[in-house]
Order: structure tokens, then sequence, then C-alpha cells
């Protein structure tokens, strides 16, 4: 126990002129999880396929299990299991093949494969699903057959790249449950785990951390003293209803703030490294209580400050003033379906979303949330009910409804091959601007979402953030009623989250509609109401304070909203009807 | 309406150039096509190996073996001595004819008999073979016509070879390829189109536009016509000016043609880029329908030897009367009234293959 199961030593990874990793030096244990926690393109992939041999260092030296990774890997091949965080899957293979495959690949005798396969199977509750193919597995039973396949030849060492991604969060926390498990039985072997993630709330349940950003090893630590120096530093402002958004954006203008975000009705801030704590009152809210600090305050606190540039007095410049439509909601949707065959995706959904609102959509995998999303942006036609976004019937005038809106989708789906000012010309003259107009949207877009300096670069060499950046430039060219975000901050590291939402809470404050759907409760909170999605239904509608309300209990004084979405679609699946 | 297909158009069209890959795809080929066909493929005999086995020491046969020598179809590679020797020759691919000179040759001809050469040919080579024979054949025709033999009147055939009087292979390749190739990228572009936005995930941002289905398909119809036609000029120049094709036939109306046909190409290329989920899907399928409709089209060999059937196919196929109208533009003066009764199958192949594309990118888009 006492010798590490990887060492790390100085190591340095490029590729052509990007360095992905940058003196990166770390040991990992046997018998935990460690966590590999960092933003993406951070270097996660990287290390970790280094870690599994699959690449070779350009410089420095990587020991797992006692063996030199760059002249001796493959005598550790066999003890380390990887799980890919995509194409890891045969989607044209059932649940039985892929894990027969990779017990192929991994020369387990018949006897030991069998035995393996069956618990397996039980374990993760793939067993019913036997013969199904794999691509029509919803996302989370699909990560579990991963993580089955890379468990299937017993591994020392497991890596595990973003297996929680795009996975809802009861899927998730069954993950935790499964791998933990695993560890558990794997123990006297002396096994250890990997978890790469960028969801910075998962570092909690590891027990050691390696946070990696933009190449570099920020700490490796564990997480409670990662968090340690933050103690008495992250409080509770309570503030009146519906004053948050206001409260949140004073309190950041304060010199002792360093962070302030949404919690529920209330704002979460955390103080600056010695400063005295100021009064309640002089941050524009009510009363001030202390809280335990999260992982990724600690990691705001390691990163170098950077301030954002207000945009709001610019947004409130360029948006029109309030159209003859400002008195009617910005979406109006009465009993919407849509079936898919025989399959309802979408029962009889009812929802309103005013101007200058912002409304997350949540719900597990496979809930019928996306099929709602693309449905309003005019990307799917309902088969029932009404539905007017931007004042437009979005089944007799879809493309026009669909130039009233905004769309960002949760990757990167500008042109990469174009530059910035290519793409936006583009989508300017998709909208129709007029040549003047579109001069002056464009420019104004440069300036607003500080794309000036790149505006001749190919948008698919910009790094993450920005092209996040020109992604909602793009989205808000033509001054859309409604901007519908789909999962748009997940992955990105926690500054650049924060300037985003920070600008759409001036985006909504100008009177524009948000409509987001996310698996991410960091995104929801930023939300001012938010409606559940269970099995096609919308099961639960409120603000986040109020869901987290729903299910208090004395046993969950204070729940998280994660806790409340697995406890309201837990209450609202319907026992005569198990899916 | 105009502004939004344009806007589709420019970011199309940069898009192919800035791609470092579809920018090769769709210079490079044509070009190395061109040289590759028109000096490669060619159906002409040239310097074919030839043995001479020679039994005959007089003056006649001397002038017979010269005269083989000199023709451009053979030059002399071995000289022979026995049937063994000969044999040995053809086995070793050493040389595709042997010409055997008897004893006698000679004299017979001086004594005004008939006279008789051997030419043994190696049949495994079956077209060269029956080349080998009709120049070998030439030759010695020609040779009889001037023997000294008193009071014989030389009585000889005289073919001549219309539109392609020497029978250049180059003049018959060239127009096929500006169909064969100008068709293959059309559709190659039209077909990477939709399936890339897809593959990179660009497909919904383009679907939430004010974009309807109708400027989606004009905007990603156009580009594959663009290059296609671009390429087509590219092996029209290259054939006129490189390797001298005459052109006999009207311009303006090979150009009309030509947009035509390649609308009906890049309909084609529309319907697979509609159902194909990957670059690659969409690449394979390009290649599966076309090597087909190359080899129905006549490019290669003549339809008249096709079995009932697949000539009944070949007439869906535009490449065939692109190919004819090509050829007969370039070669010969094909008139007005012809060119159109060409034309017009293709004109219907292209309406229906953009009903299709129509009802495929609708389902696509919506």
């Amino acid at each position: 126990m006492t010798d590490p199961l990887v060492r790390i030593d100085d190591l340095y990874h490029s590729f052509g002129d990007r360095i992905a990793l940058a003196g990166v030096s770390a040991n990992v244990m046997a018998g935990v999880i460690t966590g590999l926690i960092g933003p993406d393109g951070a270097g996660k992939t990287t290390l970790l396929r280094l870690l599994a041999g699959l690449l070779r260092p350009s410089q420095g030296r990587i020991t797992v299990l006692g063996h030199d990774m760059v002249t001796d890997a493959t005598s550790v091949h066999r003890a380390i299991g990887y799980m890919p965080q995509r194409f890891g899957l045969y989607e044209d293979l059932s649940v039985a093949e892929n894990l027969q495959l990779s017990a192929d690949l991994h020369g387990l005798t018949q006897a030991v494969r069998a035995e393996r396969s069956a618990h397996l199977l039980r374990f993760t509750g793939l067993a019913p699903f036997n013969r199904r193919l794999a691509g029509q597995l919803s996302g989370g039973m699909k990560q579990k057959l991963g993580l089955a396949c890379a468990l299937l030849g017993q591994p020392r060492l497991l890596l595990l790249d973003e297996p929680s991604v795009g996975v809802d969060p009861a899927s998730r926390r069954e993950l935790w449950a499964i791998v933990s498990a695993m560890l558990e039985e794997g123990r006297k072997d002396g096994m250890g785990v990997i978890w790469a993630t960028a969801y910075l709330d998962e570092a909690a349940r590891c027990s050691e951390v390696l946070l990696l950003h933009e190449g570099k090893l920020l700490a490796a630590t564990q997480p409670e003293a990662f968090t340690a120096p933050l103690w008495g530093r992250v409080f509770r402002l309570t503030a009146a209803t519906g004053t948050r958004r206001k409260v949140a954006e004073r309190a950041r203008d304060d010199p002792s703030v360093l962070d302030a975000t949404m919690d529920g009705d209330a704002v979460r801030i955390v103080l600056r490294k010695g400063v005295p704590v100021p009064k309640a009152a002089a941050l524009g809210g009510i009363e001030l209580t202390s809280l335990a600090p999260r992982f990724e305050d600690g990691f705001i606190d390691r990163l170098p400050a950077r301030k954002v540039k207000s945009s709001h007095e610019m947004i409130r410049a360029f948006s029109q003033p309030v159209s003859a439509s400002a008195s009617r909601a910005a979406i109006e949707v009465h009993d919407l379906s849509r079936r898919f065959g025989t399959f309802l995706a979408v029962d009889h959904v009812t929802l309103q979303v005013a101007r200058g609102e912002i409304f997350g959509l949540l719900g597990p995998n496979g809930a019928g949330k996306s099929t709602i999303f693309r449905m309003l942006c005019g990307l799917l036609r309902p088969s029932e009910g009404t539905a007017q976004v931007a004042g437009k019937n979005l089944l007799r005038s879809a493309a026009a409804a669909r130039g009233r809106i905004g769309y960002m989708a949760q990757r990167f789906s500008l042109y990469a091959e174009l530059t910035v000012l290519e793409n936006l010309s583009f989508f300017a003259r998709t909208y129709g601007l007029p040549r003047a107009q579109r001069a002056l949207a464009i420019d104004l877009a440069l300036k607003r979402f500080e794309l000036s300096e790149v505006a001749n670069s190919t948008s698919g060499s910009l790094p993450l953030g920005v092209k996040q950046r020109l992604a909602l430039a793009t989205a808000l060219l033509h001054d859309p009623d409604i901007l519908f975000l789909d999962e748009p901050t997940s992955g990105v590291d926690p500054l650049t989250r924060r300037e985003f939402w920070q600008r759409i809470g001036d985006l909504s404050a100008s009177g524009v509609a948000v409509l987001v759907t996310s698996h991410f409760m960091d995104e929801a909170e930023n939300c001012d109401r938010l409606g559940i999605i269970s099995d096609g239904r919308m099961i639960a509608t409120g603000t986040p304070a109020s869901l987290r309300a729903q299910v208090r209990t004395t046993e969950l004084p204070d729940p998280s909203l994660e806790d409340a979405f697995i406890a309201l679609v837990k209450r609202g699946e319907q026992p005569s009807d198990p899916t | 309406m105009f502004q939004r297909v344009m806007a589709l158009l420019t970011k199309e069209l940069t898009g192919l150039w800035k791609d470092r890959h579809t920018r090769f795809v769709i210079l490079v080929p044509p070009l190395l096509q061109v040289f590759v066909f028109a000096y490669a493929a060619t159906y002409d005999v040239r310097d074919v190996a030839l043995g001479i086995w020679n039994d005959d020491a007089g003056v006649q046969s001397a002038e017979l073996v010269r005269r083989f020598a000199a023709s451009p179809a053979f030059h002399a590679v071995a000289s022979l001595q026995s049937p063994a020797g000969a044999a040995a020759a053809i086995d070793a691919r050493q040389v595709a004819a042997v010409l055997h000179v008897p004893q006698t040759y000679s004299a017979d001809v001086l004594a005004g008999r008939d006279a008789e050469v051997q030419l043994l040919i190696d049949g495994r080579r079956s077209n060269t073979a029956l080349l080998v024979e009709s120049y070998a054949t030439q030759i010695v025709a020609e040779l009889s016509a001037i023997q000294p033999g008193e009071g014989k009147v030389p009585l000889t055939l005289v073919t001549r070879d219309w539109f392609n009087p020497t029978l250049e292979s180059q003049w018959f390749i060239l127009p096929g390829l500006v169909a064969v190739l100008s068709l293959m990228i059309a559709m190659l572009v039209s077909a990477l189109s939709l399936a890339r936005e897809r593959e990179l995930g660009t497909f919904e941002q383009l679907l939430v536009t004010p974009l309807r289905p109708a400027e989606i398909l004009i905007g990603k119809a156009l580009p594959g016509l663009i290059v296609g036609w671009i390429d087509a000029n590219i092996v029209i120049l290259a054939g006129l000016l490189w390797f001298k094709l005459p052109f006999l036939g009207s311009m303006a109306m090979l150009q009309a043609t030509l947009v035509l046909y390649l609308l009906a190409g890049v309909a084609i290329g529309l319907v697979i880029s509609s159902i194909a989920r990957t670059q690659q899907q969409a690449m394979l399928s390009v290649f599966v329908i076309a090597s087909p409709m190359v080899v129905l089209s006549g490019y290669a060999a003549p339809i008249e030897n096709m079995p009932a059937l697949a000539e009944l196919v070949s007439r869906a196929d535009p490449i065939r009367w692109m190919l004819i109208i090509a050829r007969g533009l370039f070669l010969q003066d094909l008139p007005a009234c012809l060119v159109l009764q060409y034309a017009w199958p293709i004109a219907l192949i292209g309406l229906a293959s953009f009903a299709a594309a129509w009802v495929a990118v609708r389902r696509a888009v919506t």
C-alpha cells in the first residue's frame, strides 16, 4: 500500500505546437478513487491516454505498477482497464456481444468470462437488456455498459474518462455507487481508480483529487484539504424575493467579494482572503449565514482573477424598444404532444415563459426534454397541441418563428473552418439582416463579446471559452426575442461559466426570454423558474427555491437542487407504469 | 430568399476552399486523371516488341524486315533462329509477336509466286493481338502492292476512319472524361454537403435559422454544380490546349448541356447526402453508385455489345447521353437538333432526381 499505483514524474506532452500537459508530477494510490478534475481542454484525456499507454509522452516518466510506460508498457496492459469518453462501445452489437468482444480482447478464459460477465451484468442492472443493441441504450445505460467492459478483465488500474458526461443526476449517482462497490471488491488486489470529470461537484466524492487547468496541475490533494482554507469565507446572503440577481450583481462589484452565485432565493458568497465579513445590508441582502465551502470555491480561489467587462449597457443600447408583442408571453405552449410511431415522447405539456424570464427544463435522459426543446426551436413538428413562440404560430409559420429565436447548441456548432467574421457574416445574412444593419450588428457583436482580436482567426482553433462567446454572439446577432441554450456551460471552467451566466442575466434584464435544458444543477440554479420533465410529462414547475422547499424533510433540512430533482422524479414515476 | 441562398452558397464555397482535404479532392484528381487516362489508358498499340526470325538471306526479306522495324507499331528487339527460340521469347513475354520469314521468300517473290511470311502472336493479350495482326496485314499489303509482279494489278483496300482519321484514342477518351469526371465531382461535393454538417454537428444550427427547405436545397445544389462545371472546363481546356483535340461543334451548346447534366448529378448527390450520416458513408455511396453508371454509360465498353437489359438500364444513365453529346461536339459538328435529341433524356433524369432530392432534403430538414 505504501508504493503508489501510478507515479508521474515531470510529464510533458504536446500535439504539434499545442502543449497539452506541462510539467505534471503526481502519485496515484491504490484502494481509492482519485478524481482527475478540470474543465474541457485541461489535459485530462491526454493524461489518461498516456497512463493507458496509448500515447508516448513527449517528456517525463510514467510508472504504472512498477513498470515504465515508455519501455515496458506491454507487461502492464492487461492490468489496466480504460473506458474512453466516446467510441468505447460498438453500437451495432448487443450488450452481451460488447462484453464478449471485450473479454476476447482481454484474453479471458471461458470460465472466468462467463462468471465475470454475469456478475457485472447483475451489478450494473443491465441483465434484462442483455440482447439490446448498445446504440439503443439510454445515455446512463451506455456508460454502465462501458464501465462493465472496462471492469471485465479485473484491472488493477481503472481509468474512466468522463463517465458522467451527459448523464442525468440519478444515473450519475448510480455510476458512482457501482465504481465504489467494484473498488471495494478489488481492494484486496490493490485496485485503484482514476475518474476524470469536468463536474467540479464530483470532486467531493473522491478521496484524492488531481486538479488540472490548462495543462498544469493546480492541486494534488484531498478534497477536504483543498477547501480547508475557505472555511469562514463562504456565506449565504438571503435576499428579498425576486431580487437575487440584482443582489448578486451588487455583491460581485464589492471589493471584498470573490464570487457570488445563485442559491435558491438567496446568493452564495465567497469572500476574498483576509477581508472582514461585510454587513449583509452593504451587499444589498438581508442576512448572512455561514456555509461549508465547496470544491468549486477552492478552484476559483486558486485561479487568477479575471474581471468580466460589464456588458449590460451595450445590450440595452442595442436592444430595440419593447415591441408590440411585449404584453404577450415569449413562449406559450398548450397540450403539446409528440409521438414517434406509437411511442408518446411528450405527453400534453403546457408551459409559459415570460419575456425576460430564464426558464430551465430539467429531466432524466430520455424523459422527453430535448424533444420539447427541439419542438420549440422549430426543429421538430409537434403532433398535437398549440405553440406560440415569439408571437408566431410554430405549426403554421415555423420559419418566421425561427427568425425570432437564437440557438446555442451544447457542443460548438458553428463552422470550424470559417473565421469568426465569416461565421458572423453567414448567420447575419441567413437571418436576413439588411446590409447596413448587418455591419452594425457584427461590429457590435465583436465588441460586446470581446472578439475583435480574433475576428480573422479560424473558429475551430479558438480556445473553448472564446468559442463559446462566439456561439453566443452568433445566437444574438439578429436580436432575438428568445434564446435557446442546450447545456451551455458544461465542461467550461468556473470563471468562464460565471462570465457566461452574467451575460445571460444581463440579456434577460433587457427583456429576452431564455430557455435552457441542462443536467447541470449549477446551471439550473441560474434559472428563474424550472420545469421538471419525467416520462414526457411536466411533473413540477417552480423557482429553484420552491422546488427545494418541496422536498425538505427533517433528515434533509437543506436539500440541494440535485436532491430535489432526484426526489421529484422518483415521486413523479407512476407505480402502475414501470419503465 | 436571394440573400439567404447567396449566404449559404458563399459559406459553402468558402468552406470547401478552406478545408484542405476537400480542396485537394476537387482539384487534384481531375488534373491527375486527365493525364493518367489520356496517357495510360490508351487503346492504341505502339512499340510492340517484335522478334525477327529470318531464314532468308535475300534482299526482299531484308526490305520486309526493314518495313516492320520502321513502323511505329513495332520495334525489333530480338533476332531469333529457331522455333524453340521463338517460343521461348514469347513465353518469357520478351516479345509480343515473332515475324518468321521462310528460306524461300525472296526467291518466291522474285519468281512471282505467292510468297508467305508467318506471324506468331502472343494470344494471351487478345486486344493487342488483334491490333498487331491488323497492323502486320497492313504492312504486308503495302509491300505486296509495290512488288515487281509483271502484269499484276495491285489491288488494295483503303480504309478511311472518319472523325478520327488516325484513330487517336485520346480523341475518344478526353471528351468522355469531361462528362465522367465532372459528374463524379458534382455528385461528391453535393453528397458531402449535408453529411458534413450532420457529422460535425453544425446541421441543427443551420436548421434553426429561418432558411426554408427550398433555400437549403438550392444553396446546397449550387456549389456542386459550380465545382463540377469548373472541373469540366479544366478537362476541356487540357484537351484543347495540351492534347490539341479538335473542337468542331458549338461550345455554347456543350456548356449548356453540361449545366443540365451536372444538375442531374448534383440531385443524385443530394439524395445520398440527406440519407448519409457521415461523410465517409456519403463518399462510399457515391462510388458505389458511380462505378456502375460509368460502366453502363459506354465510356469504356460499347453499349452495342451489352445485353438488352443492361442497355435498357443504361438509358437512365445521364453519362450515356452526355458522352454522345460531348464526343459529337468535339469530333464532329453535331447539329442542334441532334444535341436536343440527346439532351432531353438528361433533362428528364435531372427532373426525376431533383424531385427525389426535394423529398429527401425536406425529410432531412423538418
